[in-house]
């Protein structure tokens, strides 16, 4: 297989008072070796729950259905919904890495920024001597555009502003050389001039180290910035996906058009935003998700789920109107 | 030209370090707010905008006393506020209302939105009887978008842009002159964001209410402000029209903040 990653139907199911409802609703998604692909949703739609489920982190209670194909390093391509606990531990890490937006609360506020590497480090690599350990950890420092390397990993998470955080976490996450990252939201805590860094930091490490990043994030700015291919999710579906450039000049999807049309620029007064609120996953109709939001809904959309339908190369959205 | 607020050379300091982590000694002082001076007209929508830590929170607090400067003036309308008795401080303080970013943390979850909406009313206008108060609520609820039907429910009961206009009907029921808005949307998802920014546009241009408007965002308080103040480290880095700072800047802070703005495509095809 040629991708690194291929998502096929992918449904995650948790367990409610109001019964089963599905954060991951029939995804399919595909992610080439050091490929960036943008995962564009607002809160509910599913977007972090997809990740936890390439993880292995999703909470106790779910079920999964689908496919998901990971190329490991061994050329044997794992599916990683029927993984058990053993198996993940060979894959997380190893072969996905994952940052989080809120950096503290992934570090272990008590220990060293270098000893919390080397953890990542000795927890796939169990024989490394030290001092080769050591070597690996200012390394990673170091990829990660950590400035005085050697300070910082005898520092605590404490000691580091925001950005600084980021770049250990980073550091940790590829200490092991995976694949594929994972990044859920990892520059919405930050400020702007240091979301600026990290984003160019993130796409110099796809580059070279020809790692496959499943950017996540409900930015389309910043969207617009790290990824090649963009999927945007509404209420746990992928309604549109394609090259970054066509879903963001020319969407095909009205909530895609509404998305951007409400995210606010620098220039004033063009502003329009969606009516209405994210549907809850326990209230979904029969049709589109979108329906009640939608300005151009029809009978029609109230049917079935539309299925994609392509607009150009590699461009397609769920809309009875394309 | 009158002005509804003015500040002169606020200064806040707090004790840097210290407490019982502390390796040596004291810390030493630093300056959260370092002498900042400016004038609001009525009417207008008075940004501050700057990154985490710069003092913007602590000067929005400061206009309204709910932190209390170290030194310098805040005027409303000619009045200096920080002389006031407390008595005194409640009859300027009806006039002049905040709304809070996370709409999550800033309502009291087990009051009715009837009350959480009206409790101004019970402090300001005691005299009020309750139906008086009730129909106010309604009234102001419906301004915002929810109805009265929100008045017998719980905060937990609405998503997050909804409690924002629970907020913003509680700052706006005893009919304030300035609202001071500290991120109002940033916890918000971009598309109920937006309605969050036109409400509280359409809201200024019905009520005559006057703005002082905190954010991080250029590209929000691009939508809304007629006045940027960029702030770092304490200071106003640069000020002036709105149009003036974001298109052409003086300072070369206030350029680079523009310039790490994440930009979309021009002019996409909707």
């Amino acid at each position: 297989m040629d991708e690194l990653l291929r998502i096929h139907m992918l449904t995650v199911e948790l367990p409610t008072t109001a019964g089963w409802v599905r954060p991951v609703n029939e995804v399919t998604l595909c992610i080439a070796p050091g490929e960036a692909l943008g995962l564009v949703g607002e809160s509910g739609s599913g977007k972090t729950m997809l990740s936890l489920a390439m993880m292995g982190l999703l909470p106790p209670g779910a079920r999964v259905s689908g496919e998901a194909f990971l190329n490991t390093a061994d050329g044997q391509p794992k599916n990683l919904t029927n993984l058990n606990e053993p198996e993940w531990r060979e894959v997380r890490g190893r072969e996905i890495a994952m940052i989080f937006q809120e950096p503290m609360t992934s570090l272990n506020p008590v220990l060293r920024i270098g000893t919390q590497i080397e953890e990542a480090v000795w927890a796939h690599e169990p024989g490394l001597p030290r001092s080769v350990v050591n070597r690996r950890v200012i390394a990673a420092l170091e990829q990660a555009a950590m400035p005085e390397p050697e300070v910082r990993a005898k520092q605590f998470p404490h000691q580091l502003s925001g950005g600084l955080r980021q770049r250990a976490m980073i550091a940790m996450a590829l200490a092991a050389r995976p694949k594929l990252l994972i990044a859920d939201e990892p520059t919405t805590a930050l400020d702007v001039t240091v979301q600026k860094q990290i984003l160019e930091l993130l796409d110099r490490l796809r580059r070279e180290m020809d790692l496959g990043l499943l950017f996540i994030t409900h930015d389309l700015g910043v969207v617009a910035q790290v990824a090649e291919r963009v999927a945007v999710m509404y209420a746990g579906r992928v309604v549109e996906e394609g090259p970054a450039s066509d879903v963001l000049m020319r969407p095909l999807h009205p909530y895609t058009q509404g998305l951007l049309a409400a995210s606010p620029t620098l220039v004033r007064g063009k502003l329009t935003p969606i009516p209405g609120t994210v549907p809850q996953l326990t209230e979904l109709s029969p049709g589109c998700a979108f329906v009640p939001r939608c300005t151009y809904r029809r009978a029609e959309c109230e049917r079935g789920v539309p299925e994609f339908r392509p607009a150009q190369s590699g461009h397609a959205a769920r809309c009875v109107l394309l | 030209m009158s002005h509804l607020l003015e500040v002169r050379n606020l200064r806040k300091h707090y004790q840097k370090g210290g407490g019982i982590l502390a390796s040596s000694g004291k810390g030493e002082r630093f300056a959260a707010v370092d002498d900042v001076s400016f004038f609001v007209t009525p009417g207008e929508t008075f940004a501050i905008v700057g990154e985490s830590g710069c003092g913007k929170t602590t000067l929005a607090r400061m206009i309204l006393r709910l932190i209390e400067p170290d030194e310098g003036k805040v005027l409303f309308e000619g009045t200096d506020l920080l002389g006031l008795s407390p008595k005194d401080m409640r009859t300027y303080r009806r006039q002049m209302q905040m709304i809070f970013q996370d709409p999550f943390a800033s309502l009291n979850p087990r009051m009715k939105v009837g009350e959480i909406v009206a409790e101004p009313l019970a402090v300001h206008e005691p005299q009020l009887p309750r139906t008086g108060r009730r129909a106010k609520a309604a009234e102001i609820l419906q301004r915002v978008g929810l109805g009265k039907d929100a008045l017998p429910r719980y905060p937990h009961e609405f998503s997050g842009g909804q409690r924002q206009r629970i907020g913003i009907a509680r700052a706006l029921i005893l009919k304030p002159k300035l609202v001071v808005a500290d991120e109002p949307v940033s916890a918000l998802d971009v598309s109920v964001g937006a309605q969050v920014l036109l409400l509280l546009r359409e809201l200024q241009a019905e009520l005559g209410l006057t703005y002082v408007f905190i954010s991080h965002s250029l590209p929000v308080v691009a939508q809304i402000a007629t006045h940027i103040a960029v702030m770092r480290a304490g200071q106003f880095v640069e000020s002036g029209p709105a149009e003036t700072i974001l298109t052409a800047p003086d300072a070369d802070y206030t350029m680079e903040l523009l310039a790490a703005v994440p930009q979309l495509p021009r002019n996409p095809v909707l």
